[in-house]
């Protein structure tokens, strides 16, 4: 690459924004995002969430295909173990990311733009952080590979 | 309106006051809204949720301009129900509306970005309207309710939800842990900021309690299972096995002297400042006033261990009995027949639940800085004991570490000299509003350091009574009146926090602190420190909640639904909370609290029946092909495989036990479940906006 090249990509690169999907459980990842807002602890607008009754719910298509419509990074949000509103949909969530992860690898990318967190409720604080977390990682491993040139 | 209508959304964007439109530009988020696929009306207003912004949809609907509603504004989670209600009076099916959360989730939280927080307005709307554009009419359900009530807690929050349901005609299970209700407050010996007895006014209510004929007490009983939901909980409840045969008790307690020494264990109730036998009354005013054997105290003396074996007998022929059972009068103490250890099952089915299992307060042992070791050292709930005419010193103020003395020579029926205190020092916010263990107020302790003080004042003109204080917090009514009562009495205050507790080798206390007023540090020389230890949740009720299915705070309070508007909700419809399980609270509150809390079970029950959200779950069954995967994923047992017409087996769902958690959708192989309110296509339809943005997916 030349020094050209470099400095033009790197200059896209800073006015690159990284596009996060979140898929928050309504019980407590959402309840959370909405407790960090009226908390006023503010956290990347790069994050935005879609509201589903379980992270049970989440079906890994839903992951995949947010990846291959060009999102950098997709958060499930879900309740603690033990915690689920619905007894055990976290559980089901668990067992299908760390299967979905493999997937992702084989697709050619990194698997650290799936991430699965545990963010109760009353976590509001916690949520900021782990967007702030997230929208950093994703800023460092710098746009989605599949996304359409 | 017919299904296959082409959609017309409306969008209304809310400003929220300035909430919504000082970050977000609601102009530009409304001008962009107009150029979504089928939006035909987008408006703005200043409250889209007061009458004249619903006004507006609802007008929008009945004028035939549109049959979808999408309101960007806060969270769906206090105001779906809103809107959904507005679209319904309008004539629309209320499942038709979608909603856009472009304040708590945008705005509040990217205030100062606001550019950004305009773009991610944009997005949202965006998505939101893709999903509204596949939504479908949906009819509610309706259940049947059960005009039950489960009580958790027999303290003075459980006892006022209690009365007020079954006074309004609702039957009621007050369920209690210990052998008797009364809870804490009975701990107490007399009440801010009125002063009045504790035992006065809790004891009439406790006994009204026993008698009302809607009530079914259930002490020395735990909950163990809750399944079902609103209208329809069937709950289990342990009864434990109390050793005594409740029937006959009379509670005269004969039994409760002549239980040796080696079974006597620090008393409950009294804070471990005396002992009780293995075979106790928890105290005198007990509801009810009932025996039980703490087994893990009892000796079994003679090998009396309700194993159901007939009693040895002695060289002279006579059976040995254990102590208890012999100075039964009634035989309830007996010790022949078996009990089962694990007590008995009880179910019971409710249509709501009102937890209110109240507080303890911190140990002192937590807090090495303060000479926890040291017997003078006590905390605040040890000095009500010391102070109650029911505690171990009857009331007369000694100092703790001669109650051992005092109690051996009240046995052998001798008169003995004890020493009194002549120096009193009390320490406040004792584990709150402390980084190391709460960061919380504790809320009472100001009041009862003052009102203990006060009480000794007034009955021992002669002591020397200090009070370290961060602050003093008198925020309730007639209670800042009442700290001035107490330094008119000459009840020293010194604002500033103590460090720690130096034992003094003539067994008296040395209390460092800091005086705040006068910017130096400050030694007190006193009989005994009182520390006022902070309010902590039970330890149970972690299990408690997760067994219920609510939320609990960061605290291990349990979490309300909305801390202003719905106090005594939870997260979970038909379980409502109140008293210091909520978090820590006075008298006064708790019955206010309490009361609500009733209230609130009598308005969801009594119509009888209440409509649900159809946000449940549907198999296809032209598309199931009878894998059966969905059939155990089931959290509820709704799926069962049953055979159709065709002979094939395929899955169904029962519709009154799906609770919408989605997880056999998601799993289905075939995508013969749809989960209504969250089909695939809806979601992925938002994910894909999401996902694509700033570019909008045509389809």
């Amino acid at each position: 690459m030349s020094q050209a090249q470099a400095e033009v990509a790197e200059k896209k690169n800073e006015e690159w924004e990284p596009n996060i999907l979140v898929i928050a459980c309504n019980w407590c990842t959402y309840q959370a995002a909405d407790m960090a807002g009226s908390l006023r602890y503010s956290y990347p607008p790069t994050c935005k969430v879609v509201r589903v009754p379980c992270s049970g719910r989440v079906e890994p298509e839903f992951v995949i295909e947010a990846l291959l419509n060009g999102a950098d990074g997709v958060l499930i949000g879900g309740c603690h173990p033990g915690d689920c509103h619905y007894k055990e949909g976290n559980y089901k969530a668990l067992r299908r990311f760390e299967w979905l992860k493999k997937i992702v690898e084989e697709l050619g990318i990194e698997p650290e733009r799936v991430r699965l967190e545990w963010i109760a409720g009353s976590e509001g604080l916690k949520f900021a952080e782990v967007m702030k977390e997230f929208d950093a990682t994703i800023r460092k491993l710098g746009p989605n590979p599949l996304k359409k040139v | 309106m017919s299904n296959d209508e082409k959609p017309r959304i409306g969008v209304y964007i809310c400003h929220c006051g300035e909430n919504i439109a000082g970050a977000v530009d609601v102009k530009a988020v409304a001008e962009f809204a107009k150029t979504l696929p089928d939006v035909v009306v987008v408006r703005d207003y200043l409250f889209m949720c007061s009458d004249p912004g619903q006004e507006l949809i609802k007008q929008d609907i009945r004028d035939g301009l549109v049959n979808r509603v999408v309101v960007a504004a806060c969270t769906p989670r206090t105001h779906e129900p809103i809107f959904r209600k507005a679209c319904e009076d309008a004539g629309l099916n209320k499942y038709y509306f979608e909603m856009a959360n472009i304040r708590d989730q945008c705005s509040w939280a990217h205030w100062h970005e606001k550019e950004k927080a305009t773009e991610k307005a944009k997005a949202i709307v965006a998505a939101a309207v893709a999903k509204a554009r596949l939504l479908e009419p949906l009819e509610d359900r309706y259940i049947e309710l059960t005009k039950e009530v489960m009580v958790i807690g027999g303290g003075i929050a459980g006892i006022f939800a209690a009365l007020d349901l079954a006074n309004a005609g609702f039957k009621v299970h007050l369920v209690e842990k210990s052998p008797s209700i009364g809870g804490n407050m009975a701990k107490l010996d007399k009440t801010f900021p009125t002063n009045d007895c504790s035992a006065c006014i809790l004891t009439p209510l406790m006994v009204e309690v026993a008698n009302h004929p809607n009530i079914n007490l259930l002490t020395y009983s735990e909950v163990e299972s809750v399944e079902g939901s609103v209208g329809n909980f069937k709950v289990k409840v342990r009864k434990k096995q109390t050793y005594v045969d409740w029937d006959k008790c009379t509670g005269c307690g004969a039994c409760l002297d002549v239980c040796p020494p080696k079974a006597r264990v620090p008393d409950e109730f009294n804070e471990g400042m005396s002992l009780r036998g293995a075979i106790y009354i928890p105290f005198p005013q007990a509801v009810p006033k009932k025996a039980v054997v703490d087994m893990d105290a009892c000796i079994k003396c003679g090998g009396r261990d309700f194993s159901g074996k007939e009693p040895r007998l002695s060289k002279s022929g006579k059976p040995i009995l254990a102590p208890c059972e012999k100075v039964c009068p009634t035989g309830a103490a007996d010790r022949t027949p078996y009990r089962d250890p694990n007590g008995e099952l009880v179910e019971l089915n409710v249509g709501a639940i009102i937890v209110a299992t109240g507080y303890k307060v911190m140990d002192k042992h937590h807090f090495k800085e303060f000479a926890p070791e040291h017997p003078n050292v006590i905390t605040a709930m040890q000095m009500e004991r010391l102070i109650s005419a029911t505690g171990p010193s009857e009331g007369k103020l000694i100092k703790p570490s001669e109650i051992p003395k005092l109690l051996e020579a009240k046995k052998k029926g001798e008169k003995v000299e004890v020493e009194k205190p002549h120096t009193i020092t009390f320490i406040s916010c004792v584990g709150s509003r402390d980084n190391r263990y709460h960061t919380y107020c504790s809320r009472v302790c100001c009041m009862y350091m003052l009102k203990q003080a006060m009480i000794l004042k007034e009955k021992y003109p002669d002591l020397d009574i200090y009070i370290f204080f961060i602050d003093v917090r008198t925020p309730g009514k007639d209670f800042d009146e009442y700290y001035m009562r107490c330094r008119q009495l000459g009840i020293k205050i010194i604002k500033g926090r103590a460090g720690g507790i130096q034992p003094l080798p003539d067994d008296r206390l040395l209390v460092k602190g800091y005086d705040a007023e006068i910017g130096k540090p400050v030694e007190v020389v006193t009989d005994i420190a009182v520390l006022a230890t902070a309010i902590e949740p039970n330890p149970t009720l972690k299990e408690l909640a997760r067994t219920l299915g609510i939320n609990v705070g960061a605290e291990g309070f349990l979490k309300e639904r909305h801390t202003k508007l719905y106090p005594v909700d939870t997260m979970t419809e038909g379980i409502f909370i109140a008293g210091c399980a909520q978090g820590p609270k006075d008298i006064p509150d708790s019955v206010a609290q309490a009361k609500a809390a009733a209230a609130s079970a009598m308005s969801l029950l009594d119509p009888g029946k209440m409509t649900v959200e159809p946000l449940i779950s549907e198999v296809n069954k032209e598309k199931c092909t009878g894998c059966g995967i969905c059939v155990p994923l089931c959290p509820y047992g709704a799926i069962s495989l049953v055979e159709c017409e065709d002979g094939k087996k395929k899955s169904e769902i029962n519709p009154a036990l799906c609770k919408g958690c989605g997880v056999c959708t998601a799993a289905c192989p075939s995508k013969a479940i749809t989960l209504h309110g969250f089909t695939y296509d809806q979601v992925l339809a938002q994910i894909k906006t999401i996902a694509r943005w700033p570019e909008i997916p045509a389809e």
